[in-house]
């Protein structure tokens, strides 16, 4: 067993030419971990804020406007609000469940940007970044598999509750989730099977050598990975199974003040997974619209990361302007959209994409 | 020296889970330390350098499989252990002398494995000079080309438990 | 399969009365088998406050108050239902410009009554924007009738005989502004919802009534008419002025909640047509008729109906000749009768659907329970 070869395989090859190993081998990944893992906890805290305004907005209304100018410190005044509330946990819960479910539907959410190039490389006091943590071989199935977990939090979460309701709700919402995974994966096969690699910088790369955005060649794909990516994140139209105006609260009735805090800074933090997950394959990831076009090299003073946020942003957008305006779907129908005109549509686009692979 | 203490660590975490999922007494609890349990054998394959194999292990096994595990615990909703030790019609004797034997012969292959010389080689490279760079590769190519019948049987084993899972729970509309 | 192997068991789920979608204190108890609904048992009487015993006791010009508070979402329209059969009781006339102001009345609060019908079903079946913008017509619509009585919601705005106040300058100009505003704002709703595949999918072919289950239970108004039969009091018995008035009454084919939905649809751009047609023929003349300074209708009993947004709301008083006070005053309010088709909506199908059906039957509370 190399391991040794296996631990260094995780940082970007080109760091180990520089002059300092100790700093390149620990402290950079670790700042990098430390930077990017509050930058999403800042990130989806502020979706909240989004969140509102942006449907106020759609809905005629201003949204939060008193705490801070415009409302800007209006999460941390929520999050100072659920740090304060009493910690109810329902009578003869599973204590140790309860706990644990919301934690185990954040984690993967967070560990799941490990593998999201935000750009390839910039040079920071003498140093040759690379702004992502880990360049796995298999980063997209990494993706995947992180996302398959917090399924878990949502089971937990109705059974912990020690109450039939939540128990059928989350049981309802995690079979939602498996369902639209298996759509999911097969649409990431056909994006694997275009770009050659499972590495998510290596699909930027081969974006880049295409010379054009995967959206372009792939674009069934990248409304099937969408609107898949809407259920999988139990966002409207797919919210039944935590919306208020049906019967049951769903699976986080019972929960209260930081730990329901939880579950929806998970949610959010799945959100922008997914979004980051769709600018990798679809938009470019880190490339300038156009990137092979020399005329449009003026672009390039805009730098790769802010182009990622940039279309990263326009996917959460879009995420919430569907929300403030679709009608939500039935159970059932939810269902029959996932298996009947999801899967069907991704393996048929897997099956052109392998012939179209091999004709040309 | 680091590959060991990564190994022994792991192994023992492993070997914990798996008893903790034997002893607990709660079901869901034993369910949950059963997806501790893989993940931490995840975290050995990434070891060996089979990252493919890691990943669809968290995927398949522990992302899948366990949870329609919950699913049915869940709604089978077990209160108390069956009492199994209560059972007249238990024959410990016999159980612990069969499962001796067995334990015999499986050491038996262990030790005659370990002693062949002559491991079976992987396949470097694919067959027509394709690249292989890495464990997903090397996986892909062989399921596709020289394990292509058992991995079609596999599929048609999942297509009819599905399709038996469909009719048994389907209702007479 | 026989079934003894996988015995199910009947799940009992409470519904309300407090509860985000039973549009006020309304309990329906689903029996369901798995997810589908066996049957629904609907428990009323959260907000019964003897309105009926109470009017029992006031003076006639006193019910008109508390008429206001049964169906409070259109409370001219009970208003008007109740000033109209007393002067059958009376033999009252009721003066041209009072009659027509009253129907211009009546066809806002039937718009205001159905922007709230709107908001809230859209909110129940999930597209939350709708709420808002339902709500923001029905806010120039309140204005329109605070400039005019000086309330909000229950206006207390007919008098027996005729109307205590007239518009007010400019009030007709600002009406007719209205009308174009909302006749914009109706198209914006269809683009948002009508050919919404989402929408269909959760209003087609769910809580199917045929015309004649529906007549044989008692619907009327727009849960009548979404079922294909014509009924309209407004076009069968005109009162007020509306036989001097051309509109269509809108009807539906399948009788299921797209088809109410639409008829409801419809009939906000028919009230538009109405308004301006009452206000470009809004004649002069007095705002009260003929009318005794103690009303004392003489001994007897009638029956009057009128077209109220949510359907027939008819009055049956009894009037001994003698005192001050009615001797019986019964409402027949059209949500408790249209409530009653509820179970039989809901059997077979799912738990999503019976807060769709409910916002499609359209329920006010107050007039349920009285």
């Amino acid at each position: 067993m190399h391991l040794h070869g296996t631990a260094l395989w995780t940082l970007h090859p080109a760091l180990c030419t520089l002059h300092y190993p100790m700093i390149e081998t620990y402290v950079i990944p670790l700042l990098k971990i430390l930077v990017l893992l509050n930058a999403v906890l800042v990130a989806v805290t502020y979706m909240v804020l989004l969140e509102r305004k942006v449907i106020a907005w759609v809905q005629v209304r201003l949204g939060p406007m008193r705490v801070g100018p415009h409302g800007v410190l209006q999460p941390i005044a929520d999050a100072i609000k659920l740090l304060l509330k009493e910690d109810i946990t329902p009578a003869r819960a599973d204590r140790f469940v309860f706990t644990l479910a919301p934690i185990v539907s954040m984690v993967p959410a967070l560990i799941a940007f490990a593998v999201i190039p935000f750009d390839s490389e910039i040079t920071l006091f003498g140093y040759r970044i690379a702004l992502f943590v880990a360049d796995v071989n298999v980063g997209l199935l990494y993706i995947v598999a992180a996302t398959s977990i917090s399924v878990y939090g949502i089971i937990l979460a109705g059974y912990a509750s020690n109450s039939k309701f939540p128990l059928l709700a989350g049981l309802r919402a995690s079979a939602q989730l498996i369902s639209y995974e298996i759509a999911i994966t097969m649409i990431l096969v056909s994006i694997v099977a275009t770009a050659g690699t499972l590495s998510m910088v290596g699909i930027v790369k081969a974006q880049l050598e295409a010379g054009v955005w995967y959206a372009f060649i792939q674009p069934v794909a990248f409304v099937t990975l969408f609107i898949g990516g809407l259920a999988e994140t139990n966002r409207a139209p797919f919210d039944l199974p935590e919306a208020e105006q049906e019967l049951t609260g769903g699976f986080h009735t019972e929960y209260s003040g930081m730990r329901f805090a939880l579950f929806f800074l998970a949610e959010y933090a799945n959100m922008i997974v997914v979004s980051a997950v769709a600018t990798t394959l679809f938009l470019g990831g880190w490339l300038r619209p156009f990137p092979n076009v020399e005329a449009l090299s003026f672009l390039g003073f805009v730098p790769g990361w802010m182009w990622f946020l940039l279309k990263t942003f326009v996917f959460l957008y879009v995420f919430i302007w569907i929300r403030a305006t679709l009608p939500r779907y039935r159970y059932d129908q939810l269902m029959r959209l996932g298996w009947k005109v999801l899967i069907p549509l991704a393996l048929a686009n897997l099956v052109v994409t392998g012939i179209v692979k091999v004709l040309l | 020296m680091l590959e060991a203490i990564v190994f022994y660590t792991l192994a023992a975490f492993v070997l914990g889970f798996g008893v903790l999922v034997i002893t607990a007494r709660n079901t869901v609890h034993s369910v949950l330390f059963l997806v501790a349990n893989f993940l931490c054998v995840a975290v050995m394959y990434v070891a060996l350098a089979a990252e493919f194999l890691a990943v669809i292990q968290v995927l398949v096994y522990a992302g899948g499989i366990v949870v329609l595990y919950l699913f049915v615990v869940m709604l089978v909703n077990l209160k108390a252990i069956p009492e199994a030790h209560m059972d007249p019609r238990r024959r410990s004797r016999l159980g612990f002398i069969v499962a001796s034997a067995i334990l015999l012969e499986v050491s038996a292959i262990l030790v005659y494995a370990a002693r062949r010389a002559d491991a079976m080689p992987l396949p470097a490279g694919g067959g027509d000079g394709t690249p292989m760079t890495g464990n997903t590769e090397i996986v892909g190519w062989l399921l596709y080309t020289d394990y292509l019948i058992p991995f079609e049987l596999a599929s048609m084993l999942l297509l009819v438990a599905m399709i038996g899972a469909i009719i048994l729970a389907r209702r007479e509309a | 399969m026989p079934d003894s192997i996988f015995e199910t068991s009947e799940l009992v789920i409470n519904m309300g009365p407090q509860h985000p979608s039973t549009h006020g204190v309304l309990r329906v108890v689903l029996r369901l088998d798995g997810e589908r609904v066996i049957s629904a048992d609907v428990v009323i009487g959260y907000l019964h406050r003897g309105i009926e015993k109470l009017c029992e006791q006031r003076d006639w010009m006193q019910i008109v108050l508390i008429t206001d508070r049964m169906d409070y979402i259109a409370a001219a329209s009970n208003n008007l239902g109740y000033c109209e059969t007393v002067e059958k009781l009376m033999s009252l006339e009721v003066p041209k410009r009072a009659r027509y102001i009253r129907t211009v009345l009546a066809e806002l609060q039937r718009i205001a009554s159905h922007c709230l019908w709107l908001g809230t079903h859209a909110m129940d079946i999930g597209a939350m924007t709708v709420f808002l913008y339902a709500f923001r017509e029905r806010e120039l619509i309140l204005d329109l009738f605070e400039e005019y009585c000086g309330a909000r919601l229950t206006y207390n705005a007919m008098r027996i005989g005729g109307l205590p106040l007239d518009i007010p300058p400019g009030w007709d100009a600002k009406v007719r502004a209205f009308c174009d505003i909302l006749d914009t704002k109706v198209n914006e709703y269809e683009e948002l919802l009508t050919h919404n595949r989402i929408w269909r999918e959760r209003t087609r072919d769910v809580g199917i009534i045929s015309g004649q289950d529906a007549i044989a239970i008692g619907l009327s108004g727009p849960a009548l008419r979404g079922s294909g039969v014509p009924r309209d009091i407004r076009k069968d018995e005109p009162y007020a002025a509306y036989a001097d008035f051309e509109f269509n009454v809108p009807i539906g084919w399948t009788g299921d909640t797209y088809d109410r939905y639409l008829v409801r649809l419809e009939e906000f751009r028919q009230s538009v047509r109405i308004i301006r047609q009452a206000l470009d023929g809004l004649p002069e003349g007095p705002i009260i008729g003929k009318v005794p300074r103690l009303i004392k209708p003489p001994a007897g009993e009638t029956y009057h109906a009128i077209e109220s947004p949510k359907g027939e709301i008819g009055y049956f008083i009894v009037s001994d000749g003698k005192s001050n006070t009615p001797y019986r005053f019964r409402v027949r309010p059209p949500s408790f009768c249209n409530l009653q088709a509820l179970p039989r909506l809901v059997k077979g199908h799912l738990v999503a659907d019976v807060v769709a059906l409910i916002g499609s039957i359209d329920i006010v509370l107050g007039e349920v329970d009285r």
